[in-house]
């Protein structure tokens, strides 16, 4: 206090000398990373092609205007199959994940050694995995078509679901479970009457959500032959029908914009 | 049946309890539940009806389908290795670059989107970029940079880095838009000129969360480099198609065990880093 007083008074600084130091270090070390990085990529790039980018896009862009109205014909089929993919794969997601999020969860595992480790594998390799990656998968071994879309997307759903649910089955109430238990209920009967009730809501909310995001997902699942709207994405670009990419463009845009807007009122009603 | 307390009470008092109890409904609207459950029933039959399943496809594929499980036993890495480390390397770099150009665009743009540090004009203009970002699937605009600025991992680059900014700047714009007032006031108290409003006031306290968000979006970004080479855009996609294509499944087990097994290793570390930051 009194060398305080006494001493000239210092500048305010954020951080004394040696967070300084290891903060300067550690931009510096993720500086050069990046660059390294950076210099890679470049290597690996035709630059010609880059600086002629600007005009292939305003060409592009010129053809893909005014979109192909009349293709809407051809295009409802695959969008009733795309919205088909994602609905009965949530559906199916949610019948394997919710067993799967009791396994995982430390309050409901019959056994945090062995079962546990399992059920968490499941989840982590769910959700490491992209869906087309699953699609690509399911088509080589399944064949084309919307079944092997609704296998992929309830796949990857799985890891997504039990992680949200099997987190918001540690977080219950204890209390209810106990008082439910304190009347002689069996194992089965704590979970309808004591867990189901607590987690309702935070299921039906994250269904929903995952509904949202696997209608977002299918959209492109057509991309490697899993079926719906994708497809004609793929058919379209091949043949460099812009005008037709243009429509589909919207019509994605449009299923997206309606079912976010649809879980947004969900779960705004839910919570 | 929906037993409201006051029922159950006057039964009570009506001589004989009620014999059996069943739990509350979720959906307290009855005509609201039945009609949904009826919905969802018509909605079942006619998508279900409508699916063609060719069963016999599916059957011949379960063979298919025993040998990737196989592969997964016995993943191939030796086979293919020069191809594989060369993807998972370029995956990485992509992830990494994309990761950083993202961040830096997705902050002045959540700045912008947060309704109370903009002006409506540029909060709107900043709203519209975030909506534009978050609609559209990686894959589809990696399709079109792939188109306009040609094969390789710089389209992935720019694809990740679009898509970064959709979900960094809305995450940070909710954040600024729910902190502390009066820390930045009190900033602002002493004089301060606005970017010093900006650096002392809202931005320690939106650090710990950027820093967090940033961490998941590289873990994403990792998980959709992988995605994104399935259409020339660089990285680890194109080697798993071609495995994915020539039936080599042990090879495509390898990748996707790497792939895994580098996604946890990360979730790990960006855990450990996060703890350390809240």
């Amino acid at each position: 206090m009194t060398e305080a007083l006494s001493s000239t008074p210092k500048v305010w600084q954020h951080r004394n000398r040696n967070q300084q130091l290891l903060s300067w270090f550690l931009w510096l070390t993720g500086t050069a990373i990046f660059m390294y990085c950076w210099q890679m990529i470049s290597e690996s790039t035709t630059w010609f092609f880059v600086w002629d980018a600007p005009r292939i896009a305003a060409d592009i862009g010129s053809r893909m205007i005014p979109p192909r109205w009349s293709y809407i014909s051809e295009l409802l089929e695959p969008l009733w199959d795309t919205i088909n993919i994602a609905t009965i794969g949530t559906m199916l997601a949610i019948l394997m994940a919710v067993p799967v999020a009791f396994l995982a969860a430390r309050n409901t595992t019959p056994s945090t050694k062995f079962v546990r480790p399992i059920a968490l594998l499941i989840i982590v390799s769910s959700r490491s995995i992209n869906s087309l990656i699953w699609a690509l998968l399911l088509v080589s071994i399944i064949g084309p078509g919307v079944v092997a879309g609704i296998v992929a997307i309830s796949l990857r759903s799985i890891g997504f679901i039990s992680k949200l649910l099997y987190e918001a089955i540690e977080e219950i109430d204890k209390d209810q479970v106990e008082a439910i238990s304190a009347t002689g209920a069996s194992g089965l009967q704590k979970l309808i009457y004591g867990i189901f009730p607590q987690i309702l809501p935070a299921f039906a909310g994250i269904s929903v959500f995952r509904w949202d995001i696997n209608i977002r997902e299918s959209t492109v699942l057509g991309y490697v032959g899993a079926g719906g709207i994708g497809l004609q994405l793929n058919a379209s670009l091949n043949v460099l029908a812009w005008p037709q990419v243009t429509l589909i463009l919207i019509l994605i845009l449009l299923t997206v914009i309606f079912s976010e807007w649809v879980s947004a009122k969900v779960r705004h009603a839910i919570i | 049946m929906v037993t409201s307390p006051n029922s159950v009470t006057s039964e009570i008092q009506s001589t004989s309890l009620p014999k059996s109890w069943a739990p509350p409904p979720f959906i307290k609207n009855p005509i609201l539940r039945w009609g949904l459950m009826l919905g969802l029933v018509l909605y079942l039959y006619l998508s279900v009806g409508m699916l063609e399943v060719n069963w016999t496809r599916i059957y011949e594929g379960l063979d298919r389908g025993a040998k990737f499980v196989f592969g997964f036993m016995n993943p191939n890495f030796a086979g293919r290795w020069s191809d594989i480390s060369e993807g998972i390397i370029e995956s990485l770099m992509m992830t990494v670059t994309s990761t950083v150009i993202g961040i830096a665009i997705s902050i002045p743009i959540g700045f912008g989107a947060a309704s109370n540090l903009a002006p409506l004009p540029i909060y709107l203009f900043c709203r519209a970029i975030i909506a534009l970002s978050r609609s559209f699937q990686e894959i589809i605009v990696a399709i079109l940079f792939v188109a306009i600025f040609g094969f390789g991992p710089l389209a992935g680059v720019l694809t990740l880095s679009f898509a970064s900014i959709g979900f960094l700047s809305k995450l940070l714009a909710e954040d600024i838009e729910s902190m502390d007032k009066s820390q930045a006031e009190a900033v602002k108290a002493t004089g301060s000129p606005w970017w010093q409003w900006i650096n002392y006031g809202v931005q320690p306290q939106i650090m710990p969360r950027l820093i967090g968000l940033s961490l998941y979006r590289l873990d994403i970004n990792f998980r959709e480099s992988a995605v994104v080479g399935l259409v020339g855009a660089g990285g680890i996609g194109a080697t798993l198609n071609t495995a994915f294509d020539r039936y080599e499944y042990d090879t495509a087990a390898a990748i996707l065990i790497l792939i895994i097994g580098i996604v946890m290793l990360s979730e790990y570390i960006s855990g450990y880093i996060r703890a350390g930051v809240q």
